[in-house]
């Protein structure tokens, strides 16, 4: 009964799977990137570390596994909508997705799914074994950190993939989705700690980025792997992450439901 | 009377377009002052269709056919009127009535672009919940009627356009629906599988009672398939009816088409109006109801040599862009 109720839904998330893993070049392209980045990055906060001797709220050792986490789980940033359901705007095809017997809001949260996990998936593993291999990356402060760390890594995903519905659906009204990716990333990735970690943030800023939901995307996760959140306080995180995955999967499917009453379908 | 399968009334639908100033200036000026234009695409359009009806939906472009279709499937919430399909209201029970429609857009495909066609069709059973058994009986049923087999492991961007069509039709009838929605399914085909095309519509509609609306702009579609035709301009249904009541309405007028024995010859009759000649073939124009076609050609005959003859209906494209020309959809 449940496998069937299901069962749309998890057949789209593993084709889309299967289409994304077919991408190999990109998966390889990317790897290179980040490891690029992952290594400025690191080298810009040394610098950082080295032309100061007041006491900082993380030692350098954490923010390079800060740095290395942030960039093997890269792919896992709202950063932009679902680029299938963009094409399918674009076209008109997004006019099948309606024709579906299914609930609009679950499919698209499906696919949304496998768009951040897959191509993550492929570059994360080899990239983060490299990293705490090479580059200095350490391995989870304790057992217990590690479990913590998959639980709000879990979290993450999902609190990731409901902002990228919301972005998705935006595509509704602007069509194009580009100018929704160039407003909001730049946002996302300061706000989620991939710029500069959230604890080195100043004390002012501190109260809204502790109540915003970007930290549970990368911060507080990185945070409880390397031990910086103690394992007492892990429930706090996830917590966090789990009241606003309920309140953005709430407006996504209001906004859903906003966006279907007034469609135009492209091209008549 | 019995219960309509697809029952529409007084559907009226606007679109609020943006209106776009043409040139850089214009582009400025609508970033400050956004003007709005109300399209009707839909204007208190009516129509009954019973089970196993098979009708022909016919427009100019803009017309509103699409849209009309879109209605019916639930796409699309109109601002007015009542709506049902197989008794169900489309927009209100979009995923019930989605369990029970078909629909083909002709100038999209719903298979999933890189992956081989059966793939697709794995994902459609999935999505549509068909039970395994259901499935591969209808997927082999359609793969008989189309020939679909040998496409099975192709990736849908390698299909040429009459293949991905094929595939298309079998993908909105994998989960057997009662409805059958058509948006120019013959649109860019060739000339093969355009009647591959048809021959399979009209299968579908006569062994199984599929009830099927299809928008085309090929009148070869609607003389090969519709009984009746539905005529849409300007948002509002124009015709409703029979093929040959819509060419006697708009039309009385039949060709006699000569072949003469020799070129030098010019036909004159009180009775026929001379259209065009082209060597020894003579394109000619009478009224039925003031001659009667057989005393025309004794007449004829008599009096020229010739050596081949034959009556025809004008063709339909002419009696569809007269309706459009008395309505001003130009």
């Amino acid at each position: 009964m449940i496998q069937s109720f299901v069962l749309p839904y998890t057949a789209v998330l593993s084709a889309r799977f299967r289409m994304i893993l077919q991408y190999r070049a990109a998966a390889i392209a990317g790897f290179v990137t980040q490891i690029g980045w992952g290594a400025i990055r690191v080298m810009a906060m040394e610098a950082f570390y080295r032309s100061t001797n007041a006491p900082q709220p993380m030692n350098l050792e954490d923010v390079v596994t800060y740095v290395w986490l942030g960039q093997a789980l890269l792919g896992l940033l709202p950063w932009n909508p679902d680029t299938e359901v963009r094409t399918m705007v674009r076209s008109g095809t997004v006019a099948y997705e309606l024709v579906r017997p299914v609930n609009l809001y679950a499919y698209w949260f499906s696919r949304s799914l496998a768009f951040r996990i897959a191509p993550t998936l492929m570059r994360s593993i080899p990239l983060a074994l490299l990293a705490l291999l090479f580059f200095g990356m350490q391995p989870p402060a304790s057992p217990e950190a590690l479990v913590v760390w998959l639980a709000a890594t879990l979290g993450a995903v999902l609190l990731s993939t409901a902002l990228t519905v919301i972005l998705t659906i935006t595509l509704m009204w602007t069509i194009s989705g580009e100018g929704v990716a160039l407003l909001v990333s730049p946002v996302i990735y300061i706000l989620a700690g991939m710029v500069i970690p959230l604890p080195l943030f100043p004390d002012w800023a501190q109260f809204a980025l502790e109540i915003l939901p970007f930290r549970g995307i990368c911060d507080a996760p990185f945070r409880l792997y390397m031990g910086h959140i103690p394992i007492t306080e892990a429930w706090t995180v996830l917590l966090h992450q789990l009241i606003w995955i309920i309140v953005l999967v709430a407006f996504g499917a209001w906004l859903l439901s906003k966006a279907t009453r007034r469609l135009v379908i492209q091209g008549g | 009377m019995p219960v309509p399968h697809i029952l529409v009334e007084n559907i009226v639908k606007t679109f609020r377009i943006a209106q776009r100033r043409s040139g850089l200036w214009g582009a400025f000026q609508g970033v400050l002052r956004r003007e709005y234009r109300t399209i009707k695409a839909l204007d208190r359009v009516s129509f009954e269709l019973a089970q196993g009806e098979l009708v022909g939906y016919i427009g100019p472009n803009g017309a509103g056919k699409s849209t009309t279709v879109k209605v019916l499937s639930g796409i699309l919430v109109p601002d007015s009127g009542r709506c049902e399909v197989d008794g169900r209201v489309p927009w209100r029970n979009r995923i019930a009535n989605a369990a029970n429609i078909g629909v083909v857009f002709g100038q999209r495909t719903q298979l999933w672009w890189d992956l081989p066609v059966i793939e697709s069709f794995d994902l459609l059973r999935d999505i549509y919940r068909i039970g395994s058994g259901e499935y591969e009986r209808a997927r082999d049923e359609l793969a008989a009627l189309m020939d679909l087999e040998p496409l099975y492991d192709i990736p849908v961007r390698q299909l040429s356009l009459g293949q991905r069509m094929r595939c298309d039709l079998a993908a909105a009838l994998l989960h057997a629906p009662s409805v059958l929605f058509l948006d120019e399914p013959t649109i860019g085909l060739d000339a093969v599988s355009k009647l591959a095309v048809r021959d399979f519509i009209k299968r579908l509609n006569r062994e199984r009672g599929v009830t099927v609306v299809l928008t085309t702009h090929d009148m070869d579609d609607i003389e090969a398939l519709c009984e009746r035709v539905m005529v849409i301009g300007h948002g509002s249904i124009l015709s409703d009816s029979t093929l040959d009541d819509l060419r006697a309405r708009v039309t009385r007028e039949r060709r006699l088409i000569i072949d003469l024995l020799d070129d030098g010859q010019a036909i004159e009759d009180p009775d026929v109006d001379f259209i065009s000649r082209s060597g020894n073939r003579v394109h000619l124009q009478f009224d039925p109801d003031r001659v009667q076609t057989a005393a025309l050609i004794s007449r004829i005959t008599a009096k020229y040599a010739i050596k081949d003859l034959y009556v025809e209906n004008p063709p339909i494209e002419e009696i569809i862009s007269r309706l459009y020309d008395e309505h001003e959809l130009r």
